[in-house]
């Protein structure tokens, strides 16, 4: 019976009606076929919302956010990028998640994240950089850059952090084996998590890899052609 | 004196009550009034979170949710500014403007590691319970500053860019917390062992390679379902890692932990449950599709399930 709550949120979803109806309906039905009574359902409604308020934290970045770009902050970080000849939007990305997969690692999760640096800093670098190679970009691909920033950012987080010791998840992990009577040490569960995290990283990689080079297909090199540069006819060769 | 979470939510419930008033005001959106109302109503319950009566926080929750449900909330246009005078001001500025923008990350490093142990007469400064929070309003207080100073603008454009951002992001902005209400009161109405109870059946017995594969993937798929690996975790692994892979096949707890909360991960990133990091993001980016980012994800996040699966089977065997 209280799987009715997990059908209304897939139904909910895939006819795409707004999440935060779904989820709300979801909860009070949840709840009311768990036998709470309204008054004490909407009370512990209210209460996980408040306790939970850690999850809006991005509000805090955004008046800093918003004034940079006001000041074209975006402009400044995709110019920056466009001069380096060597780099693609599949590179700079892959080189973001390098860092946020190490970083995080190391216990410093607070290096990236999707407003204060993903928005700001690394999707305007990796377009600014594919704008450079190709010229203006079509909405659809500046979307597909932007999608692709956000995701290395996840990536990179998610199987960097359970590699340092004091993280919540391995925390989790040892308490729950602590009560079920299973020795678990957190140094050697970090360490375990070692390969997958490596394999992540090239997994993701080689997809932006291959990224950059359906841009390619998709936006040809029109610029270099134009510009004229010395290789032009090695790549009618390659053609 | 100890800077504690409160003083952060406080902050942020100030930034959303000012940005709500410009919204109140907006000629350009048919819906101002409700739309306004909306980030009221929100502001309200960051500010006073602690101090309102958990019932009524409900209902104003519910408010919020009627609201976007009746298409109350609609964006502002905003007066796309001359793009001359911001090249202007990016030319005067130059590269300092990363200064800000790096200010946030690396001030809330320092903060979380260093200045979290560090007490003022015997409290500690930092609220203990949750230094990187306080750490992260801190490092933003500071940045803000430093744009300001930098910028020259007054603290009137920020809170108007500010409202810009956050009206773009729109309702999205609440999801992530009303997800995790959602787990709460699917933890208590006991989802999680209906779950664990329908997945165990279609384990074959005495098949190691087959419980490995439901382990993970049931980690995946809870985690899809609740949006979050936490949860997922002392369910699946009570219910099929510790009597099947421990106690029959003799697994190493520490390398199960390690690869299964990575398989809950690969489900993390096909969720839209996990909105702060799936739908909010593609909301701040301008996404038209609010599943483009998870629509990424997914082929990494298979091909790592799988690769989860096989690593531990072989670690086992």
């Amino acid at each position: 019976m209280v799987l009715i709550g997990v059908v209304l949120i897939i139904v909910g979803f895939l006819l795409r009606f707004n999440p935060l109806v779904v989820v709300t309906v979801s909860a009070l039905v949840t709840g009311l076929i768990g036998g709470l009574p309204i008054k004490e359902l909407i009370t512990q409604f209210g209460e996980a919302f408040t306790t939970n308020r850690y999850m809006s934290i991005l509000i805090v970045t955004l008046p800093i956010v918003g004034l940079l770009e006001r000041n074209g902050l975006q402009n400044q970080a995709a110019k920056l990028v466009s001069k380096i000849k060597a780099v693609t939007a599949g590179r700079i990305i892959n080189i973001y998640l390098l860092i946020r997969e190490i970083g995080a690692a190391l216990g410093l999760n607070s290096i990236g994240g999707h407003p204060q640096t993903v928005r700001p800093l690394i999707a305007p670098m990796a377009e600014g950089a594919a704008e450079a190679k190709y010229g203006k970009l079509p909405q659809e691909e500046r979307e597909n850059i932007r999608a692709q920033a956000a995701a290395a950012d996840n990536i990179g987080l998610f199987f960097g952090e359970d590699i340092f010791v004091a993280v919540g998840g391995i925390l989790l992990m040892k308490g729950f084996f602590d009560q079920n009577h299973i020795s678990a040490d957190p140094i050697l569960m970090a360490l375990w998590g070692i390969p997958t995290a490596v394999c992540v990283f090239i997994i993701h990689s080689i997809r932006l890899y291959l990224f950059d080079k359906r841009l390619d297909r998709r936006l040809g090199q029109p610029k270099f052609l134009e510009a004229g540069q010395a290789n032009e006819t090695e790549r009618k060769v390659e053609r | 004196m100890t800077i504690s979470v409160e003083a952060v939510y406080a902050f942020m419930g100030i930034i959303g009550l000012l940005c709500s008033i410009y919204t109140f005001f907006d000629k350009s959106n048919s819906r101002r009034i409700t739309s306004g109302l909306f980030y009221f109503i929100y502001a309200l319950t960051l500010l006073f979170g602690k101090v309102i009566p958990p019932f009524y926080i409900g209902l104003m929750v519910i408010v919020m949710v009627l609201i976007v449900a009746c298409g109350g909330l609609r964006k502002g246009r905003f007066r796309e500014e001359s793009t001359e005078a911001r090249e202007e001001r990016r030319q005067r500025l130059g590269s300092w403007l990363f200064l800000p923008a790096l200010l946030i990350p690396v001030l809330t490093v320092v903060g979380s590691k260093l200045l979290a142990n560090i007490k003022i007469g015997r409290l500690p400064l930092f609220d203990p319970a949750n230094p990187t929070l306080v750490a992260l309003g801190a490092a933003c207080v500071i940045a803000l500053i430093a744009a300001l100073a930098l910028t020259r603008d007054t603290p009137r454009t920020s809170i108007k860019e500010c409202r810009r951002l956050l009206e773009s992001i729109g309702w999205a902005v609440v999801l992530p917390q009303l997800l995790a209400t959602l787990g709460t009161i699917f933890t208590k109405a006991g989802v999680g062992t209906v779950v664990t109870q329908i997945t165990t059946k279609f384990i074959p017995e005495h098949s190691l390679f087959w419980a490995v594969l439901i382990y993970c993937v049931g980690m995946a798929v809870f985690t899809m379902i609740m949006g979050n690996a936490f949860a997922a975790f002392p369910v699946m692994t009570a219910g099929i890692a510790i009597p099947l892979l421990i106690q029959q096949f003799g697994a190493d707890a520490n390398q199960l932990a390690a690869i299964a909360m990575f398989a809950g991960y690969c489900g993390t990133l096909m969720t839209p449950m996990a909105a702060n990091f799936n739908i909010v993001p593609a909301a701040l980016l301008d996404l038209k599709d609010k599943n483009h980012v998870i629509r990424v994800q997914f082929p990494t996040a298979l091909i790592t399930l799988a690769v989860n699966v096989a690593l531990m089977y072989f670690l086992i065997k």
